[in-house]
């Protein structure tokens, strides 16, 4: 009797423009980028809408109206909501309309996608504030299920989703955590009374987000029957199948030409065809199974790369130093209470940026590269740290010039 | 192989790349006669050198100390007291060369030809007629390069064109460079095989720091090493100093190198009012320029258009970072190093200030770009010359 649990994770950051160091004290726009290039953030917002959420918006629509069993849910993060506002309301009205079905459920996170919360709880809890805020005013409804930025999960957050009456929270279902049980089952995070912990099948996941239109692969093309088989092949060996991945994954990591719009169109059908098969969102995930184990993640668990932690955004001195350069700012930001610049620094809080900064190029380079808008991680970090600095100088805080440095050789003896 | 210039005589990277190439083809278990146009106090255990002045190969040499970049006429003008002008002198040597290779050839028992650069293309093609064995020409930079596509001369670039011509293979250093070669010399691309240049780590040790006061006043020192002249960017390295000065005036630019641009370079300087920050300290080699890479925080490759570029890498291996230009060969071989359209000097200064202030990104470039640099190896190269070499004898 698996249930497919889907949830798509909508996203985009606001990107800092090639942002120099002569325009420190001058130029208080770190967002505003007008080029043709992919850091002018309207022009991926309209690029993606028309690319992915549009088509996609119609085609689920068409699919929820069809078979009245079909759900989904969404994560969209505030950053995302407050630039389709300004750049593609057309497409904002399409996500309402599908909230508006009943079978959608819309997820709980961070407003500005970040990962405050190893950071800053105080600030973690206001952006999922802003978010909640944000999801009942543009949808009218409340989340009731969490997901943290980049699925990053250890079980302090599962004892903070518990405390905050979060019927359940989303992790990777990642072997480590894991060992023999199946990520398809409903679990319960280590110490939690009442919140679930709900897992990624990211094999099955993966096989459409990133395997789709890989021709080298044994299994493809993948198709909506073929798909369907996997999925009935859980019957009786666990109670949900949560497909977790980036809803860009329909259009924009996979074009169209690849058929991925099809793949989904016949998806519902074929899962249905088996009786024993159904649809669910994460909330009813949450409510309808039992427990069947609590599951102990006391490191973070994320769903990047091949290392599933933190490295992909943490694993460098460039990243470390550009994040600590941001939460270093929180207390003045909160001193100033200027509206302007909560609202630029919460911006430059947006996971992504330390992203672009990744530097491990080899083993899961390509995936880096393909979400770069910068030429390398280093233009990344320069744009990043001098829209900062401005920032550091707007509140006053003083701006350290360099220091005398002791020479050193990188050469042996 | 014939070649111009071989360390220690030699005025750039031509030379050097000779020498590191040799040396990985000789470890490989090639046997390599090396030519070259006069007598000079140069040798390597790994190669017989061969010299085409000698008296027992011909009984006329060539005679001067030519060197092998002239390209604009103001050199003559700039450095009194040498006498040759470009267009008699060192072209006519050229085709001497070129002449007594051909005796040299039928002296000789070898399997191929290899000729660097157009200076020795003359005498490649001459013992391939003389010998009859396969040409691979080497291509380390192009009149196109040195001229920046003005004032191209067209008898250097008849020779260039002439040498690619009678190749049975032409090797480029670089994909920058093969494009070049395919669009302005017109040769089929798959008759061109890109071997990009390496370097040697363990040539490299540490030396005692020279700057070490200026270290400790809080100064910093940003680096152009190479011939000052049209192709290398000087003007640009000047002006990008001058908007970095503006915001960090602790900063010291010192330029290695000589060239026809050295005077024009310095009054630019003196007109922008950083003449006391832009230190020239003319030619070095060997142990002095490692110690001032060294002592160095930062290696700028500003070239106009540079087929390869040897001195980043050397930077990098003394675990100096550097910025190179998206116009040169040696970007398609680095990831861990700052990039900049030439032209571009308010982001090149961007940079330069933004990685002297920010000490992670320093040290992130530096470890990461001496990681990678280990990998750009001359042994790389050899093995793709000698899969060339072996290809084309299979289809003699």
């Amino acid at each position: 009797m698996p249930a497919v649990c889907f949830y798509f994770q909508v996203h985009q950051p606001y990107r800092v423009k090639r942002y120099r160091v002569f325009d420190v004290g001058h130029d208080h726009e770190y967002f505003n980028d007008e080029s043709d290039t992919d850091l002018n953030n309207g022009r991926i917002i309209r690029k993606v809408a028309s690319k992915c959420y549009q088509p996609a918006n119609a085609l689920l629509l068409e699919l929820l109206e069809r078979h009245p069993e079909f759900k989904v849910s969404f994560s969209l993060s505030g950053v995302l909501l407050e630039q389709l506002k300004q750049y593609s309301p057309e497409t904002l009205d399409s996500f309402r309309r599908l909230v508006d079905t009943g079978q959608v459920a819309i997820l709980g996170e961070t407003y500005h996608h970040s990962l405050a919360f190893f950071y800053s709880l105080p600030e973690f809890e206001q952006q999922v504030a802003l978010h909640r805020a944000a999801v009942k005013k543009i949808f009218g409804v409340t989340p009731r299920v969490f997901r943290n930025t980049e699925l990053a999960y250890n079980n302090n957050l599962g004892l903070w989703a518990d405390k905050h009456g979060y019927e359940a929270v989303l992790a990777e279902g990642w072997d480590r955590i894991l060992g023999w049980r199946s990520p398809n089952f409903v679990y319960r995070p280590k110490g939690a009374k009442r919140a679930r912990l709900l897992l990624k099948n990211y094999k099955l996941s993966d096989d459409v987000a990133f395997r789709f239109s890989e021709k080298s692969w044994s299994e493809w093309p993948l198709t909506a029957p073929k798909f369907s088989h996997w999925v009935s092949a859980v019957n009786g060996t666990g109670d949900i199948v949560n497909l977790f991945m980036d809803y860009e994954t329909f259009g924009e990591h996979q074009w169209e030409d690849t058929g991925i719009f099809n793949f989904l169109r016949h998806l519902p059908q074929e899962v249905l065809k088996n009786p024993d098969n159904s649809f669910i969102t994460v909330e009813e995930a949450a409510r309808n199974y039992p427990i069947r184990d609590e599951v102990n993640v006391p490191e973070v668990v994320t769903w990047a790369d091949t290392e599933r932690d933190l490295s992909a955004w943490t694993g460098n001195d460039l990243q470390t130093s550009a994040l600590r350069a941001v939460y270093d700012l929180e207390s003045p930001v909160a001193a100033a209470n200027d509206s302007g610049l909560l609202t630029a620094w919460r911006r430059l809080t947006t996971s992504d940026h330390f992203y672009y900064m990744c530097t491990k190029w080899f083993a899961d380079g390509d995936v880096h590269a393909y979400f770069n808008p910068y030429r390398s991680p280093y233009e990344a970090f320069i744009a990043f740290i001098n829209a900062t600095t401005d920032l550091r100088l707007r509140l006053g805080v003083d701006n350290p010039t360099f220091l005398a440095s002791q020479p050193t050789s990188i050469l042996v003896e | 192989m014939f070649g111009w210039e071989f360390p220690p005589h030699n005025s750039g990277g031509l030379g050097t790349a000779c020498f590191g190439l040799t040396r990985a083809l000789a470890r490989d278990g090639a046997t390599i006669t090396f030519v070259l146009p006069k007598k000079v106090k140069a040798g390597a255990d790994w190669l017989r050198m061969c010299f085409a002045d000698l008296p027992e190969v011909i009984g006329r040499g060539i005679a001067a100390n030519l060197y092998p970049y002239i390209t604009s006429e103001s050199y003559a003008r700039e450095r009194k007291g040498l006498p040759f002008v470009y267009g008699l002198n060192l072209i006519e040597e050229v085709r001497r060369y070129g002449a007594l290779a051909g005796e040299i050839a039928a002296l000789e028992s070898f399997d191929i030809i290899h000729a660097h650069d157009w200076l020795s293309f003359p005498a490649g093609i001459a013992a391939k007629r003389v010998s009859g064995k396969p040409l691979v020409v080497h291509v380390h930079a192009t009149e196109f390069d040195r001229t920046g596509g003005n004032g191209v001369n067209e008898e250097v670039y008849g020779i260039e064109h002439a040498g690619m011509s009678a190749a049975d293979a032409v090797v480029a250093v670089s994909q920058w460079t093969k494009n070049m070669i395919v669009r302005h010399y017109g040769i089929a691309p798959q008759k061109v095989t890109v071997i990009h240049n390496g370097i040697e780590a363990s040539d490299y040790r540490p030396l005692p720091n020279r700057l070490v006061a200026l270290k400790q006043a809080g100064e910093k020192i940003v680096l152009f090493v190479g011939r000052i002249t049209l192709q290398k960017g000087p003007d640009y390295f000047v002006r990008a100093a001058k908007r970095v000065l503006e915001l960090e005036p602790k900063v010291y630019f010192i330029i290695a190198g000589s060239g026809d641009m050295e005077g024009q370079t310095l009054r630019e300087a003196a007109a922008l009012g950083i003449a006391d920050r832009v230190i020239f300290t003319g030619f070095l080699r060997g142990p002095e320029l490692d110690a001032l890479y060294q002592s160095a925080d930062l290696y700028v490759l500003p070239s106009v258009s540079e087929p390869f570029g040897i001195t980043p890498l050397e930077s990098l291996v003394n675990g100096t970072p550097v910025i190179i230009s998206y116009q040169s060969g040696v970007a398609e071989v680095l990831r861990h190093a700052l990039k900049v359209d030439f032209w571009d000097t308010e982001e090149l200064a961007n940079q330069i200030i933004t990685v002297l202030r920010h000490p992670p990104l320093h040290r992130t470039l530096k470890q990461y770009g001496h990681e990678e640099v280990q990998k750009v190896t001359w042994t790389a190269a050899a093995q793709k010359c000698l899969g060339l070499y072996h290809s084309l004898l299979a289809s003699v």
